[in-house]
């Protein structure tokens, strides 16, 4: 089950139907967030620890 | 200059020289409360008696020759997030119902050393969750000049209070937007520093990654000696203004200006043909990933608001207004991998801006997509499209609460109806005081 539809039935559960269209918007959200290019990748021999800057 | 509207640089040079006093500019700020807060409610608590004492101070230290520096006698407004000794610090909630501070928050000593004087505090958008000031338990703060908009947020109460001469400049706090926000919508304006560079101890936080604190006033001199007694150091009047000929701005486009009410737009695109009259050397730079910058900043902001409110929406639901509870409801459903995608996201904006900066003065942009907007309605129409309220009104400025680079709104005149639309400088990380030397620069030519 998506985390949607996990989140849909948990808001339900808990009497906030009205959370409904807020995580529709946020799984949007998320969805581009997951999606951007700078995600790492397991698979990618790229994607290794570097060094970073203290932010 | 006029007793109420002056600029705070005006103000001190009168107090200093005792052409006005502090109790006499204070009762005049008294008095526009009482006369015009009823119908704006930009205060949800006024501080009447403890002003009126401070401005006596104030003008017996003055008068022995005691001169504490440019805010000595001045009245300040502060958002109803920072704590003030023996005051409630209600973040316009009744889940916040009977606190009283035991202390006074860092930049409120600040201030008091400084000599300012407190009329009160200001009202705002339910724990800085939001941009219009419109979900409050104490009602919506309403624009001075037309009370049916909104005056932005979430320190609407506080830009509020300056347009409407209640106060000479306020103090207040911005996490995606909320001291430019106002500034822009009101015609004033706002400064966000360096993440850090203010002491938020004594603040209520939203999301602790991007708070920040910051004043909201009538002018860059203004701001900067704001920022100086904020940060605890000797404020300077009359700083050099450097020359506007020569300065380098990276102007912001694409994601940008891409949504953009008309009359903003025409306000901001005059302000470039002045800067380029007056000399400045303007050019188009880009964020690669600028359309990851709000799903980033939510994914941050969500979760961190919602930790925070954790306890007080199993215990306090009903307390808070219902839109603000349903936000802070939807951030306990992220999950713990999206908020670190969301810090990652981050890291490379961070770059992405850096690198924007290289090689000039700073970078300019619109503030808000729209002006002020009016209360109650959830969206706006922008070329044929209904766009979020909430969210384009975050578009141009969460980027740099997620950075942390310093960032401040300055008025750049008015759309045809009116409305005041500002202009957005960014400058280098912990080169703050370099932002507001580049902003007084542009100001006369903008403004």
């Amino acid at each position: 089950m998506s985390w949607l539809e996990n989140a849909l039935r948990d808001a339900e559960r808990r009497g906030l139907p009205a959370l409904r269209p807020l995580l529709e918007s946020l799984a949007r959200a998320t969805a581009a967030l997951r999606a951007a290019d700078w995600n790492l990748d397991a698979t990618d021999p790229q994607d290794a620890n570097t060094d970073r800057d203290e932010r | 200059m006029n007793a109420e509207s002056g600029t705070i640089a005006q103000v001190a040079s009168a107090l200093r020289s005792r052409t006005v006093t502090s109790r006499s500019i204070t009762e005049g700020c008294l008095t526009a409360i009482a006369e015009r807060d009823p119908a704006l409610n930009a205060f949800i608590t006024v501080l009447r008696d403890a002003a009126r004492d401070q401005a006596e101070r104030a003008d017996t230290e003055m008068e022995a020759g005691q001169y504490r520096g440019p805010l000595h006698g001045v009245p300040i407004s502060l958002k109803d997030l920072i704590d003030v000794r023996d005051q409630a610090t209600s973040a316009a909630s009744r889940v916040r119902q009977g606190h009283i501070a035991a202390a006074d928050a860092t930049v409120v000593t600040r201030l008091r050393e400084a000599g300012a004087v407190i009329v009160g505090k200001t009202n705002l958008h339910e724990f800085a969750f939001g941009t219009t000031n419109e979900d409050s338990a104490f009602g919506p703060a309403r624009h001075p000049l037309d009370p049916s908009r909104s005056p932005g947020g979430s320190s609407g109460g506080s830009a509020a209070s300056i347009l409407a001469n209640m106060a000479f400049a306020s103090i207040g706090t911005d996490t995606g937007g909320s001291v430019r926000i106002p500034s822009a919508v009101c015609g004033l304006v706002g400064l966000k520093p360096t993440l850090g560079e203010i002491a938020v101890d004594g603040v209520v936080p939203l999301s602790s990654t991007m708070d920040h604190v910051g004043p909201i006033c009538r002018s860059v001199e203004d701001a900067g000696i704001l920022f100086d007694v904020l940060r605890g150091e000797t404020p300077a009047v009359g700083r050099h203004v450097p020359d506007a000929r020569g300065l380098r701005l990276g102007v912001l486009r694409g994601y940008f200006m891409a949504v953009m009410d008309p009359g903003v737009a025409e306000c901001f695109e005059r302000a470039c043909t002045s800067l380029q009259a007056a000399g400045v050397e303007l050019y188009e730079v880009d964020i690669a990933h600028a359309n990851d910058i709000a799903p980033i900043y939510l994914h941050i902001v969500l979760p961190e608001a919602a930790a925070y409110h954790a306890a007080t929406l199993e215990s306090h639901a009903d307390d808070y207004t219902p839109n603000v509870r349903l936000r802070l409801e939807m951030g306990r459903y992220i999950l713990a991998e999206d908020n670190v995608r969301g810090l990652r996201g981050r890291d490379l904006l961070i770059g992405e801006v850096d690198n924007a900066l290289t090689d000039c003065d700073g970078l300019l942009l619109p503030t808000l997509p729209i002006p002020a907007p009016t209360i109650g309605i959830g969206s706006v129409r922008i070329g044929g499209v209904d766009e979020s309220v909430r969210n384009i009104m975050l578009r141009l400025t969460q980027l740099f609460n997620l950075t942390g680079h310093p960032a401040i709104s300055i008025p750049c005149g008015c759309t045809r109806e009116g409305w005041p639309v500002g202009a957005q400088l960014v400058g280098h990380r912990h080169r703050t005081a370099a932002l507001l030397d580049t902003a007084s620069a542009v100001e006369p030519y903008i403004s």
